[in-house]
């Protein structure tokens, strides 16, 4: 496979109720992203976005925020209905073909303008599921359950997430929840969705993230610090809950296997997890070693969740990381789905 | 440098108005299980599955993909959704080819669908405040004044567009999975129908229909293999540009001159009208195909009509278009595109049926969405390249 960096990104403060449009939001991001390259639009040998419609409330949401990029003179382009992560999976294929060195990427969602948990349910079976309006923090909260009785986790374990999550945000100036909690006090709390309490569940974020892809030679160019990605594979489980086993993650194992993260040492790991016991099930199906490797450093969903934006963020975040020092080895993964259906494993080298 | 890929097989559904004996799992599982037989392959050969569609709200399921994972028999692969407009179906046939193209896969499965019936198209399409003013009731109020523009630009006659629904619908008699089938239909029908979006009559636009398409990519080696007929891939293209914007010619886009020639160049055409034997393109409303004629460079600017009145682009002519009866004949619009791929790949493979072009070597599927401004195309050859 042809070597592909993570060569800039950027992305905006995320926050609710935000009063700028989608085009509004990526404009700057756009702009503090190709500026310190010296690039423009023009330059890039393929652009490729993750969005979805029903979170805009219209169709073709997506062809409005092209324009924030400036297709013209026309320029290759896609789009997936999918998280940006997904987006940054097409541009590192189509680089393979080795016609083009360089790419970009971007995301964006506005979840706070309707009921995100309703909107969700429209992501299910749409016959015999869909009817009922399965929230998504209820169907999380099912999986939580299932985790806990099978004695894989406790309450506690979940409590422990979320103050790690918010001790970690901290220091990222665009997560939304952030600062130092008590476990035990964050078990006092109510249930929200048993056993889930409020602060098991994701923020409500409006944001967008923008980022740079070059190959080769030509990643070494644009940035002192260019990030590679040495594997990259994603995988989709059945949807029903019911046949498949919750309590861990068969897609993100096999993803991770494909694109290398059982293999050697793993310094950090931003893993895209919604739901606090959806960390646990994550890392399990990961392998990873929590006294080896630094979970969450920027405190992931929990912290900050822009939807169809949040798996880019991830791979953004662990390479901005490793392009500071913080390590030579990272891995980042991106969600999409009820309960984990579909998982996207990216494994990142300084 | 980029693999070698081809298309191993194709399926689809019959298009109809409501298909309303299946659910949309069932509706792309008929495609798919179509386009495995053709191929000759098990659901164990797919390593990857491609799906797209135009805008979730025509079915209101937000990702169907999500749900239909187990209808695609994706469970424990990859799965990508892509969402380019009504060029999707191309754009998603593109994304799979490039991903045997990288040396990634082996074989892939591509799938794209519309369920029309389960809402109101044109209004769905019918983009409200603050994304557009509300002046534009469907495609067809968007588009009718960009016709009027091509006519005033090449006084092409009036009838033009009469005489190109008539040679697809003629077309799609020929075709047992097209949607609309008139075997009586007549030049003065089309000519007295009523008149939608001046100068856009009835007659001359795309029915609503619930149809799925599909076909399997595969490797050379995958392709070598094949019992059946294969069609190679010999180019593939994307283009965009905005919505808005003083440069734009909405007649004439740029995007669309911008893909033709990129994906001529990959597939070593210099000559389109004596290279490309027949072609699938994507007329939504009668007057597109002219246009798009000109567009694709098979016809000088403003000449694009004379080679509808003269029968250059009938299915015995020199230069056969929408042999399969086209969109104007059959539209599930997240497939729609992938029709145009997958008609053209058949007509080098010659299974076509009855709109089999004789001799068919070489042939283009083009589609294009949006407010003219995305466009997808293929080349494909009966000879590996």
């Amino acid at each position: 496979m042809r070597d592909v960096a993570v060569v800039a990104y950027n992305q905006f403060a995320t926050r609710r109720d935000e009063t700028r449009n989608e085009i509004e939001m990526l404009l700057p991001v756009l702009k503090d992203t190709l500026g310190p390259l010296g690039l423009t639009t023009k330059d890039m040998g393929f652009t490729v976005s993750g969005s979805s419609d029903y979170l805009a409330g219209q169709a073709f949401a997506f062809v409005s925020a092209l324009d924030a990029v400036g297709p013209w003179p026309p320029i290759a382009e896609s789009h997936v209905e999918m998280d940006g992560a997904f987006a940054l999976y097409e541009a590192w294929v189509r680089l393979q073909h080795g016609d083009i060195d360089t790419a970009l990427v971007y995301a964006f969602g506005k979840s706070s303008p309707g009921d995100l948990g309703r909107v969700l349910a429209l992501q299910l079976e749409p016959y015999l599921v869909g009817p009922l309006w399965p929230d998504a923090a209820s169907l999380a909260a099912l999986q939580a359950r299932a985790l806990i009785d099978s004695g894989k986790a406790s309450e506690k374990d979940l409590a422990r997430v979320v103050a790690r999550s918010r001790r970690a945000a901290q220091d990222n100036p665009n997560a939304q929840l952030k600062g130092e909690v008590d476990e035990a006090a964050l078990l006092d709390e109510p249930l929200f969705n048993d056993p889930l309490r409020k602060h098991d569940l994701p923020t409500i974020s409006d944001g967008c993230a923008v980022m740079v892809l070059a190959a080769g030679d030509r990643a070494r160019e644009l940035t002192d610090t260019p990030v590679w990605i040495r594997g990259i594979d994603h995988r989709v489980e059945s949807q029903h809950l019911g046949s498949r086993d919750v309590t861990t993650s068969a897609s993100t194992r096999l993803a991770g296997q494909k694109a290398g993260a059982d293999v050697g040492t793993i310094d950090l790991a931003e893993l895209h997890a919604p739901f606090s016991h959806q960390e646990l099930i994550l890392i399990d199906a990961l392998g990873l070693d929590e006294t080896r490797t630094r979970i969450n450093p920027s405190g992931g969903a929990l912290a900050s969740n822009p939807m169809m934006t949040a798996g880019l963020v991830r791979i953004g975040e662990a390479a901005k990381r490793l392009a500071a020092g913080e390590g030579n080895r990272a891995v980042a993964h991106a969600t999409s789905g009820p309960a984990l259906q579909q998982n996207l494993v990216c494994v990142l080298e300084a | 440098m980029a693999h070698r890929a081809a298309v191993l097989g194709t399926g689809q559904t019959k298009h109809v108005a409501a298909r309303k004996d299946v659910s949309i799992a069932g509706l792309v599982r008929e495609a798919a299980d179509r386009a495995l037989a053709d191929a000759g392959c098990t659901w164990d050969d797919i390593d990857a599955v491609v799906i797209g569609k135009a805008p979730d709200m025509f079915e209101g399921v937000m990702m169907p993909e999500l749900y239909l994972a187990e209808a695609l028999g994706a469970v424990g692969k990859p799965l990508m959704r892509v969402h380019t407009a009504g060029s999707v179906g191309g754009s998603t046939a593109v994304v799979a080819t490039h991903l045997v193209q990288a040396g990634i896969h082996e074989r892939v499965l591509t799938v794209a669908f519309e369920k029309q019936s389960e809402s109101n198209a044109m209004w769905a399409l019918s983009i409200r405040i603050p994304f557009a003013q509300p002046l534009v009731a469907g495609a067809g109020g968007y588009f009718a004044p960009i016709v009027r523009g091509y006519i005033r630009k090449s006084s092409a006659p009036l009838d033009t567009g009469y005489k190109v629904v008539l040679k697809d619908r003629l077309n799609a008699l020929k075709n047992p999975y097209a949607h609309l089938h008139q075997p009586d239909i007549t030049y003065e029908q089309i000519a007295e129908s009523p008149l939608l979006w001046d100068p856009i009559r009835y007659a001359e636009t795309c029915p609503s229909s619930d149809g799925a398409a599909a076909m399997v990519i595969g490797s050379e080696r995958a392709a070598e293999a094949s019992e059946r007929p294969v069609a190679w891939i010999h180019g593939t293209a994307v283009r965009s540009e905005p919505t808005m914007g003083a440069g734009r010619d909405r007649v004439n886009p740029h995007a669309g001159r911008a893909c033709a020639k990129a994906v001529y160049a990959e597939a070593g055409i210099t000559d389109p009208f004596r290279q490309i034997d027949c072609a699938e393109i994507y007329v939504p409303f009668s007057w597109f195909e002219p246009m798009w004629l000109e567009n694709l460079g098979f016809a000088e600017e403003g000449t694009g009509w004379k080679m509808v009145h003269d029968g250059t682009t009938a299915l015995d002519g020199d230069l056969p278009i929408n042999m399969s009866g086209g969109v104007l004949s059959s539209n599930p619009i997240g497939a729609s595109g992938m029709l145009r791929f997958l008609e053209a790949a058949n007509q080098v493979r010659g299974t076509a049926g009855d709109h089999q072009v004789e001799g068919a070597r070489t042939a283009m599927g083009h589609a294009y969405g949006g407010g003219s401004q995305f466009f997808a195309m293929w080349v494909v050859g009966a000879e590996k390249r």
